[in-house]
């Protein structure tokens, strides 16, 4: 079954070499999913490709997911999880862009999309361009800020009490009884091994 | 004449019929919905934010606490995606408590959802009826893991511990016992006059816009799609097992609700295979990466005891890569994209909720429709706010 999935999985990657011609583009194949990195410009002619081609049919737009790489002179990576349920398989598109830049909106392509570019405005502040309704979608409606960036810590910067004089809800800047704990843990050690070491008493045999 | 004006509505976000802390801003002509703008984030808590500061182990339990109703299959993702990535196989046992739980989980959650659907277009009796096996279940899984709801059973690598003695025998004998109950459910309601006038032909959607707009799991079946993540792209032990997919034609709310009754019995049919064939042999692999040595082991050996410690404070480190893996959730796809970089914490979680894409389409969903059949359509998607809002 594995086998058969790994045989399946080149034979998609070698078609979508071989139809995908247009543009440049990095396929790859990893732990049995294919990634394609292509650039924010190809972005919408790549997935149209990919919807309207018949012997491809990504019907399906799953999810979007932004990654922030702080360390990175492109900040942000943002990927498109596609399924083709008609072929049977998955495929997901990257595409790396920078704070001040937006993104083309794909509402046109995948309707679906809507609400994921705005989860991503929302968390990230990654902007799209031509979304027809860029509001906020999780956070509070006067919230500041892009909570799931790398720099935004945990315990956020404002919290909000009711309060019995105004009789409303206020916010104020946070304030913890005792400070955020973080336990690093980390350590040069990398894990432990298949087999522990110097365990003389155990029936494995490292192989 | 005097000018008619449509009026806006604020329906939630504390409504009995918006299933949690749903609030939908809605402008109505007359009692006809010419849009719903939901409002979502009621619920928000950050779990992919908290996830990212918590070791791998740590955030398995926040996987119970996204749809609340459907526990064990979440952390099935989860368990999956770490396995993927560190390259774990899982017993054979490990792989059939798993599927087993995961059907009965599929059967809590979709009594949950249709008693509440026939509660919100008046049918009161069959919540009381199922609650109560309901309850049965639960206590299933309170017996493998100590609590009735956020279980943090499935872990990487296997199950938690094994099955307690006698808990094959009961969930046996209540899988005998529950057809009967799945049978009067249908009969109260499939051809009750009441249910039929509020959930034939209402929130109807098609297969090229079911698949445009997301759609997974019973919700997409029911539009005309044989699409089942356990048979097309099999997990675990489901590519062994013999069981159907039903699959509706219209794709209305009353499909929706037929889908997730066979789905029932579907599930009873492979939670009774899986009794039949179930192996012996240990529940959990034995890589001493991620599992954790047994108790009379680190009596006696040293080199346990450092392994123990190691992995309650440090936690293990994923290799760098990435995934997105995904399960067939009773409520449709929910998947799971985790990046590593190699540390003891997930660098990046990403959650894909089924939820999220079903009440994206509510606006397509009720558009022309009564304020009534808005409720109904909210009750047959199987909302449930703990994923949406994550």
């Amino acid at each position: 079954m594995k086998n058969l999935n790994e045989k399946y999985i080149k034979e998609i990657y070698q078609l979508i070499k071989s139809l995908l011609t247009f543009c440049k583009y990095e396929l790859t194949i990893n732990k049995g999913e294919i990634n394609l990195s292509c650039s924010v410009k190809d972005l919408t002619k790549v997935l149209l490709f990919l919807k309207d081609n018949p012997s491809l049919g990504m019907e399906c737009l799953t999810d979007i997911a932004a990654v922030d790489f702080p360390e990175r002179s492109i900040r942000f990576m943002v990927v498109y999880s596609l399924l083709s349920v008609s072929k049977n398989f998955r495929l997901k598109v990257k595409v790396n862009v920078s704070e001040d830049a937006a993104l083309p909106s794909i509402n046109e392509i995948y309707s679906c999309a809507d609400w994921c570019e705005r989860e991503i405005w929302d968390l990230f502040g990654i902007r799209f361009k031509d979304h027809p309704d860029l509001r906020r979608l999780l956070t509070d409606y006067d919230f500041q800020g892009h909570p799931l960036r790398k720099d935004f810590p945990l315990t956020g910067f404002t919290q909000v009490k009711y309060d019995n004089e105004l009789s409303r809800i206020v916010s104020e800047p946070v304030k913890l009884d005792q400070a955020y704990r973080n336990f690093d843990n980390l350590s040069p050690w990398e894990g432990m091994g298949k087999y522990l070491p110097g365990d003389e008493k155990s029936d494995h045999k490292n192989d | 004449m005097t000018k008619r004006e449509n009026y806006s509505l604020n329906f939630g976000p504390q409504h009995p019929a918006a299933h949690g802390v749903l609030r939908l801003v809605l402008e109505l002509d007359g009692e006809v919905v010419e849009r719903a703008d939901p409002h979502i984030g009621l619920l928000h808590r950050g779990t992919e934010k908290l996830i990212e500061n918590k070791t791998y182990i740590q955030a398995l339990p926040y996987f119970d606490r996204l749809d609340y109703v459907s526990p064990m299959c979440q952390e099935h993702a989860y368990a999956l995606a770490i396995e993927k990535l560190l390259d774990i196989e899982v017993p054979l046992r490990g792989q059939f408590i798993r599927v087993i739980f995961s059907e009965v989980t599929r059967i809590l959650n979709h009594i949950l959802n249709l008693t509440t659907f026939a509660l919100d277009v008046g049918a009161m009796t069959p919540f009381l009826w199922l609650f109560e096996e309901r309850e049965v279940m639960m206590e299933f899984y309170e017996r493998v893991s100590g609590s009735r709801l956020h279980s943090a059973y499935f872990r990487p690598g296997g199950v938690h511990r094994d099955l307690p003695d006698g808990l094959v025998d009961d969930i046996e004998s209540f899988c005998d016992r529950f057809p009967k109950k799945i049978d009067d459910l249908e009969k109260l309601l499939e051809t009750n006059r009441i249910f039929r006038q509020r959930s034939v032909d209402i929130g109807k959607i098609n297969k090229e816009e079911a698949l445009n707009k997301g759609f997974s799991g019973p919700c997409l079946r029911a539009s005309g799609v044989e699409w089942d993540l356990r048979r097309n792209q099999p997990y675990d032990y489901y590519s062994e097992l013999d069981f159907k997919i039903p699959v509706g034609t219209n794709g209305d709310c009353f499909e929706r609700f037929l889908v997730r009754i066979e789905e029932m019995r579907q599930s009873i049919i492979i939670i009774k295979q899986c009794i039949k064939k179930l192996p012996n042999g240990p529940s959990i692999s034995d890589d001493p990466r991620i599992v954790p040595p047994k108790r009379n082991q680190m009596k006696s050996s040293m080199e346990s005891l450092i392994n123990h410690f190691k992995l309650f404070t440090e936690g293990f480190h994923v290799p760098k890569g990435e995934t997105y893996t995904c399960v067939e959730a009773p409520k449709g796809e929910f998947g799971v994209y985790l990046i590593s970089d190699g540390t003891n914490k997930p660098y990046r979680c990403k959650i894909r909720a089924p939820g999220f894409a079903f009440l994206q389409a509510t606006e397509f969903l009720s558009k022309g429709h009564m304020l009534s059949d808005l409720v109904a359509i909210i009750g047959s998607l199987d909302i449930v706010f703990g994923e949406i809002d994550r």
